[in-house]
């Protein structure tokens, strides 16, 4: 009985004072939309960096060959350190911290050609592995060099989407026969699109890959031009790297503590130092967000104020007329409450479809796609909450502590 | 009806005590229409809001149908202005952004009145008051007199015994005060206990009986005849 004739007069109330309901619940949904975004954005640029940053691979490190810089076993320094596929084969055996290896030869202006476009572009020859190592990963209908195409050396070759797109135009490549400095090579795939931001040797979306077996062969190469090694994600890159150095010291008799008689570029180090900086970056915005919300708390907080002389003498008024304490204060926290739901609800809404609708505008490759948290968001409509609950409430029971005559008369 | 013994009000402002009733001894009894007058700042409104449980006394006792007010609970208090009180104001007090419908409902929701009867006591009400017309305005589509009659319809509206009014016709011009003055005494005729405060003699003069204040204490309680005889 006592709350449906709270709801009656609750209804009544928020259809009558418009303005005020109309203000409180814009301040909660100014600020759960903005804290939203914020979020979403901050959360879309760190994940697009590390994305791109991955463009590259995962946890993987990137070996030249060097010149060794110490004397060993009475050996003189200023030797060159190159390594083939067996020293590859080598160190996937011996490396317990070695989740996947890979040798990368290279061919410079290569003559691509289909039909009447041709191209000019830079060839790897790689292991199967490659793909993984490096995320050239096949599109739909796409598919990687293979052991067979090793084993048989066979003249397939895998397209960077850039470079697919320039040669094909509008042609499926998969399937067809492009020639390779003259000879024809079968397109086995095609890359998924994906960021880079960086790399050893250009984009791998305008690079071609075919099997390191074939290239050998074409090239007759002795050396490859470095190798991809890959830790596994619960090893250090510094074990793998360690494990690398003293294996192929011991082939190539040079101290495993000589750091140039190989070149390493450990990728994982660019990835922990980009962590470490959007975590700085999140507790910025964090920063930002609480800042938001206590401007947005004042806010609601001075609307709760602005009404207070007209709702203590509603309130004198109401009890005057018989209402119990508790059927105001109720009344007041479920108005409260009601328009925090609804202005948080519409905030978060409004900020959703921003959202949604932000892909479609296609600045992803500079700030990423924004994405929402949720409890993020519902911390914020419940911080609002409780401020506007907080800001109205101790007015309100001190209105409805007094004798109805003095909240009649209190201002 | 309503008896009081020795009621006395005294206010702290700042550092000043003041005291507006200094002991009232007051009996008015069921079916009465007393009229309040004094000059201003006797303590008129002071007794009045205590007879209406809108305030309480610093002292002394009330009693209200049998019930000591004071031993009440606020809820037992919101219960009696509920049902047993109407309060009309000088001010009117309506809500200001409500119609004159839902100003009289407000009431019958507070004591849970079902959604059938209370849209017909509000029409009733409303009808009995000369403002079948007027429901759907608000207080500031309406006339001074209008709003009174708004209030007294919203003071009868859970049928309580007793109706107060604090100089229900201060804010009325003549003709629209005399309207006010004629609905309660057909209120009274039908049986109401009434006790209006009024600055005007005429209106006083219409009263069956005359209760006047001084510096907070009774200076006649109309009762003159009856307590020498
Ligand atoms: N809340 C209060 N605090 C302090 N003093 C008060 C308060 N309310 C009333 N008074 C004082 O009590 C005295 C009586 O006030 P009251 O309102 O009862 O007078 P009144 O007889 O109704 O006068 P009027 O005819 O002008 O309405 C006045 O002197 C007033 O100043
Ligand atoms: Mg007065």
């Amino acid at each position: 009985m006592i709350p449906l004739m709270t709801i009656k007069q609750f209804f009544n109330d928020m259809r009558r004072q418009k303005l005020r309901s109309a203000l409180t619940m814009f301040g909660i949904f100014w600020g759960t939309c903005s804290i939203v975004l914020l979020f979403a954005f901050g959360q879309g640029i760190t994940e697009s960096q590390i994305k791109a940053q991955r463009g590259l691979g995962d946890n993987i490190a990137i070996i030249w060959p060097g010149v060794t810089s110490k004397e060993f076993r009475g050996l003189p320094t200023g030797r060159r350190v190159r390594f083939t596929e067996e020293d590859a084969r080598l160190i996937k055996s011996k490396a317990a911290t070695l989740k996947g290896i890979s040798p990368e030869y290279r061919g410079w202006n290569i003559n691509l050609r289909y039909k009447k476009q041709t191209t000019l572009r830079s060839v790897s020859g790689v292991w199967p592995e490659f793909s993984d190592l490096r995320n050239v990963i096949p599109d739909i209908g796409s598919r990687f060099i293979n052991k067979r195409d090793m084993d048989e050396k066979r003249r397939v070759i895998f397209l960077g989407d850039k470079l697919a797109e320039d040669l094909f135009e509008e042609a499926e490549p998969v399937g067809q026969s492009v020639l390779f400095n003259g000879t024809p090579f079968t397109v086995i795939g095609v890359m998924k699109e994906k960021k880079q931001n960086s790399s050893y040797n250009g984009r791998d979306n305008r690079n071609a890959f075919i099997p390191s077996t074939t290239f050998k062969a074409m090239f007759s190469r002795r050396f490859v031009n470095v190798m991809i090694v890959q830790a596994y994600p619960t090893a250090s890159m510094e074990d793998t790297k360690s494990e690398v150095y003293k294996i192929m010291g011991e082939r190539y008799k040079f101290d495993p503590s000589d750091k140039e008689a190989l070149s390493i570029w450990d990728t994982t180090r660019g990835i922990a130092f980009l962590k470490t900086f959007f975590m700085a970056f999140q507790y910025f915005l964090f920063g930002i967000g609480v800042a938001t919300l206590i401007t947005g708390g004042i806010g609601v907080s001075n609307i709760m104020n602005v009404v207070l002389e007209e709702r203590t003498k509603e309130i004198g008024i109401k009890m005057a007329l018989g209402a119990k304490k508790q059927m105001i204060m109720l009344q007041f926290v479920l108005e409260t409450l009601l328009i925090t739901a609804i202005g948080g609800l519409l905030g978060f809404l409004f900020a959703y479809a921003l959202i949604q609708v932000f892909p479609y505008l296609e600045l992803d490759e500079f700030i990423g796609t924004p994405r929402v948290n949720m409890v993020g968001s519902l911390m914020v409509i419940g911080v609002l909450g409780l401020v506007g609950l907080a800001s109205g409430y101790f007015p309100a029971r001190r209105a409805a502590n007094l004798q109805p005559v003095q909240a009649l008369k209190l201002f | 009806m309503i008896r009081m013994n020795q009621v006395v009000k005294s206010y702290t402002t700042g550092k000043v005590d003041f005291t507006a009733l200094k002991g009232i001894d007051l009996h008015i009894r069921k079916g009465e229409l007393a009229a309040v007058i004094g000059p201003s700042g006797s303590g008129k409104s002071t007794l009045m809001n205590i007879v209406g449980c809108l305030d309480i006394p610093s002292s002394g006792e009330y009693m209200l149908e049998g019930s000591d007010v004071g031993q009440l609970s606020s809820n037992e208090l919101a219960e009696i202005r509920n049902r047993k009180i109407g309060f009309v104001f000088q001010a009117f007090n309506l809500l200001p952004y409500a119609t004159a419908y839902e100003n009289v409902e407000v009431p019958l929701l507070f004591a849970g009145a079902k959604a059938k009867y209370r849209r017909e006591r509000v029409i009733e009400l409303l009808s009995r008051v000369g403002l079948a017309n007027k429901v759907s305005n608000r207080p500031t589509e309406m006339s001074g007199g209008e709003m009174q009659r708004v209030a007294i319809a919203r003071a009868l509206a859970n049928e309580p015994d007793v109706i107060l009014a604090d100089e229900p016709t201060g804010n009325l011009d003549s003709k629209s005060g005399g309207e006010i003055v004629k609905l309660f005494h057909e209120l009274w005729e039908s049986g109401k206990t009434i006790i209006m405060i009024t600055h005007d003699n005429n209106i006083a003069a219409t009263a069956e009986r005359v209760i006047k204040l001084k510096d907070g204490m009774i200076d006649s309680n109309g009762l003159k005849a009856r307590t020498s005889a």
